[in-house]
């Protein structure tokens, strides 16, 4: 028992240096007051950082069942932690800029949320997923209503909360289901039971449907996504960044470990699911965000369009499909960042942000460097080579031709091209449109740093990194196996 | 070597965006740097083809890193018929940084950088030896392109950049399953390796109209020509050069670099869809062509016209065919090319393309008649110009396959003839009326330079094609044997005639 707790400490070491170090934060925080947010927002960060040095490959499963870490979870919350680190500074100049929201619990919550998500892609029992999926959420809850005094924001907050307890409550019926017709919920054990046919009954196939529509809501899949464009146009700029970046990675990391490996024995069962969600997301995020006026709201159905790409590595079920999914998300993750830091970029005259397309007109004229960042973005999530966003597009697209799925790979391209139209229309504005009102200057050296560094990975020199995300994805992915 | 001719002008293109000072010293440092670098890409081409050994049907200067491993390798490497067209790309390219030299005002240094990018996805285009190599240059080329017609062009720029983006698009990713699924099968990416592969007779036929989605589209063949006319107009002169003499070929490589070696057996069944849009694009855009009031929509259409000539060649799967649809691709480049540069000229002196506008130019713009003059008997395959060594080549091939589709293909010559004659006709004779068009200065130093190189190597061509066919000669021949042995007993495919 000791030495269970001792060897689990080690193990789920990263987890614990959060925990403590989101405690830390908020004591500090409480004791200094906004004035700390600066501070804070760096030692979040170094808090990050100290977590991403003590994490290991070591298999190893702790806590009795619930925590397991392998190459998979790693993989995972390598991206979470930089994802998190990101999104934290990225909101600096941001939050100073208004001064009703300059406050020290943004970087605690990051933190808090960060926990979750290391949790999440860490479960390997339907309770410790619930757990580490409910810390996520309800730090996301009151990020997305951050912005207090306006109405949006605390509209965006109420939102979320409503659809995302109505998910939570899905979630745990399908594991409640789960639960009474097979007696565990431990994934290991699961995976034993469903694959020796012995729990394969009606029973376990509607928790199962359950348990898949509540993470499809996390990751905002189709039909479960009508939240996503409220909640991203609402909230403030960096936590919609926020979301759509680390969250859904975590969750697309737990959806597919919940497939892979609990119900590895059903694949039969989920496949058709996650098709459909496949080939909903990328049609409704492709067509649904032509005519969107809102950068912002753009940016959300572009994420549901990209989720639904994703899942094509996922319903492919092989390890192939799998380590797409984990490129896919790795990259997907560089260029929302990317797109999000070049919106926050982008002020008026008086410093009012800029969040739709007209305004955008021009901005290859006043600021060119941004434009072309931008455009990297845009080319690179509509998936056009050189640019490294089309290789992910390209794995997945291998992962469904070799498992036979043709129809799913072809919905797929012909969704691509539907949706570089509208990335399209962000670049016409940028590059072709009459120059609009000047644009003040960039104001934190830090986001352009970080909006070059994202750029230029996104770029063809990016493809430079293809070989070793693919061997990382790999090894990752076997895992699962 | 190939690498260098590859990787030069992305380094030229970053340090014109990046070269300091005002806009003045920006824009002539981008015009400076743009035309030495594609002179300097030329004098490479001119040194790659010196040192070309034409006997041998291998591809040369190979160059092969597996730097993306496990997705695609950094493998280049070229036979005669890319040879060719990478020559002519590099030749047309200074040609097109001189054309606009004085008529782009706005934003020099990024329409100097996109035309370099685009120097380096071409040749990259016909220098891959890699199956996602090639699709990367093949599809990187849409976005430089997209910006040239969306930000230096015309009125409808917006519609033609669209149109041209996404039409393309379309095509390309119908052909990137296909490619998914062949390296699926083949476990190679290797292209080499891929047009020796047997692929299943009935795998072949779908992989085909896959590959055919794309090229017909960029090629391009009726019914899918429509984006053509529009891009064209759209484009400032320098960008429908480089869509007209170069991007076009791109269709016609795919042809003979991927349809006819990999898949021979599907090449063979669809030879009818060919030659069948082929006779309907040759018949139908002619006529289009005869009533435009647009001079580069005339052009445009007359283009597609040419195109259909190409394909028709190329299915013939004979010599005389196939080398004349690759030296129609090389000589509609050089003579299209010059055609819309000859409309450049005018267009920067009255800002219209309408042909009625003109009339009369004979007098005021002697020098510049006869230039057009000779461009318009080059297009339509007056003898001594490259256009009758091409469109003799495919008519013999073509009448070997079969008698009525050479008949059908002379109409297009004859029809040819009229809608040209008849846009010079229009252009260039009757009164000079028109106050603003007498005010038109003749040909200036700058314009001759340009206009004089693609002159001289129109003749060349035409007096002396050998120098452009030898090196053809042996790929065509391998590419004949591995048609024939692929389809044993086929009488269409005539080895030996």
């Amino acid at each position: 028992m000791i030495h269970d707790l001792a060897s689990s400490i080690h193990l789920a070491f990263p987890e614990l240096i959060l925990a403590v170090g989101a405690l830390i934060l908020l004591v500090v925080g409480v004791f200094l007051g906004d004035r700390s947010l600066t501070g804070l927002s760096w030692a979040a960060v170094g808090v990050f950082a100290l977590a991403g040095l003590h994490l290991h490959f070591g298999p190893g499963i702790a806590f009795g069942g619930l925590y397991v870490n392998d190459a998979f979870s790693t993989f995972f919350k390598v991206l979470i932690l930089s994802a998190a680190g990101v999104s934290v500074l990225l909101a600096l100049p941001y939050l100073k800029h208004s001064a009703t929201s300059a406050r020290f619990e943004y970087p605690v919550l990051l933190t808090l949320g960060a926990l979750g998500m290391c949790m999440m892609v860490s479960a390997n029992d339907l309770l410790s997923l619930y757990v580490g999926l409910e810390l996520q959420s309800l730090a996301a809850y009151v990020l997305a209503a951050f912005n207090r005094s306006e109405s949006r924001s605390s509209e965006a907050g109420l939102k979320y909360f409503v659809l995302g307890a109505l998910a939570s409550g899905i979630l745990l019926y399908g594991i409640s289901l789960v639960y009474g017709f097979t007696g565990t919920t431990n994934f290991t054990a699961l995976h034993g039971l469903v694959h020796g046919g012995a729990a394969r009954n009606i029973g376990v196939l509607v928790g199962l449907v359950f348990i898949l529509s509540g993470l499809a809501f996390k990751v905002s899949a189709v039909p479960f996504h009508m939240w996503t464009p409220d909640v991203y146009e609402g909230a403030p700029t960096p936590v919609a960044a926020f979301f759509a970046a680390a969250p859904k990675a975590a969750a697309m990391g737990l959806l597919v470990r919940v497939s892979m490996q609990a119900f590895g024995g059903m694949v039969v069962d989920w496949q058709q699911i996650v098709m459909f969600a496949a080939i909903a997301s990328m049609l409704l995020g492709a067509v649904g965000a032509i005519g969107q006026t809102n950068i912002k709201r753009l940016l959300a159905y572009s994420s549901i369009n990209n989720v639904g790409f994703a899942l094509i590595g996922l319903s492919a079920a092989t390890p192939a499909g799998v380590a797409s999914v984990l490129f896919y998300m790795t990259v997907y993750l560089v260029m929302t960042l990317g797109s999000f830091l070049c919106v926050l970029a982008m002020r008026d005259a008086s410093g009012k942000p800029v969040e739709t397309l007209a305004s955008l007109a021009g901005l290859s004229r006043s600021r060119p460097g941004l434009a072309a960042a931008l455009a990297v973005f845009m080319f690179s999530l509509a998936g056009i080579p050189p640019l490294l966003g089309f290789w992910p597009k390209f794995a997945v697209f291998t992962a469904a031709i070799d498992a036979q799925q043709y129809v799913l790979a072809t919905i797929g391209v012909l969704a691509s091209v539907i949706g570089a139209y509208y990335y399209l229309r962000v670049i016409k504005a940028m590059y072709f449109d009459e120059p609009a009102p000047v644009f003040a200057p960039a104001d934190s050296r830090v986001n352009t740093a970080m909006i070059g560094a994202a750029a230029l990975f996104c770029s063809p020199i990016g493809m430079f990194a293809i070989t070793p995300l693919t061997s990382a994805a790999q090894a990752a992915a076997l895992a699962l196996f | 070597m190939l690498s260098i001719l590859i990787m030069l002008p992305v380094v030229a293109c970053a340090w014109i965006l990046l070269a300091p000072g005002d806009e003045m010293r920006r824009a002539a440092n981008a015009r400076m740097t743009a035309l030495a670098v594609t002179s300097i890409e030329f004098a490479i081409g001119i040194l790659l083809w010196l040192s070309f050994d034409t006997a041998s049907s291998a591809f040369q200067f190979v160059e092969n890193l597996p730097l993306f491993a496990p997705y695609l390798a950094w493998h280049l490497g070229i036979d005669g018929i890319s040879l060719m067209l990478i020559m002519l790309s590099v030749f047309l390219m200074p040609l097109c940084i001189l054309a606009s030299w004085t008529s782009i005002q706005k934003r020099v240094p990024e329409y100097m950088a996109a035309f370099l990018l685009m120097e380096t996805l071409m040749i990259g285009v016909f220098a891959s030896l890699d199956l996602f190599l090639f699709y990367l240059f093949f599809e990187g080329g849409l976005i430089p392109m997209y910006l040239i017609i969306g930000i230096w062009g015309g009125a409808r720029r917006i519609y033609a950049s669209y149109k041209f983006f996404l039409y393309t698009l379309l095509g390309s990713v119908v052909m990137l399953l296909a490619m998914l699924y062949m390296t699926g099968v083949a476990h190679t990416t290797d292209i080499t390796t891929l047009m020796a592969f047997n692929f299943a007779p009935g795998v072949q036929t779908w992989l085909w109209l896959a590959f055919f989605a794309s090229f017909a589209v960029k090629m391009p063949m009726w019914p899918v020509h429509t984006w053509l006319p529009d891009a064209h107009v759209e484009a400032p002169t320098a960008g429908s050069v480089i869509l007209a003499g170069v991007l076009l070929k791109l269709g016609g490589y795919g042809f003979v670099r991927f349809s006819l070696p990999m898949f021979p057996q599907a090449s063979v069944q669809l030879m009818w869809l060919i030659f069948a849009l082929s006779m309907v694009a040759v018949v139908y855009t002619s006529i289009v062509a005869l009533v435009q009031t647009d001079m580069k929509k005339l052009i445009a259409y007359s283009s597609v016209a040419h195109m259909a000539f190409v394909t028709a060649g190329l299915f013939a799967f004979n010599t005389q065919g196939l080398e004349g649809g690759v030296l129609m691709m090389l000589s509609h480049g050089l003579v299209s090319g010059a055609l819309f540069l000859c409309v450049g000229v005018i267009y920067d002196r009255l800002h219209t393309r309408d042909i009625d506008r003109y009339g009369g130019l004979a007098d005021n713009m002697p020098k510049y008649a006869l230039f057009f003059l000779f461009f318009t008997m080059a297009s339509i395959g007056l003898p001594a110009t490259s256009g009758f060594v091409a469109e003799f080549l495919v008519l013999a091939g073509s009448y070997k396959a079969a008698s009525w589709l050479a008949l059908i293909m002379t109409t297009g010559i004859i029809l040819g003839a009229a809608y040209m004659l008849y846009l010079y006709r229009r252009v260039v004779f009757g009164a000079l009326v028109k106050d603003d068009v007498r005010a038109m200065p003749d040909l200036s130093a700058r314009e001759v330079a340009i206009l004089l190189p693609i002159t001289l190597a129109v003749l060349w061509m035409g007096i002396y094609p050998a120098s452009f066919l030898k090196p053809l000669r042996a790929p065509v021949a391998a590419l004949l044997v591995r048609l024939s042995a692929a389809n044993p007993g086929e009488q269409s495919v005539n080895l030996h005639k």
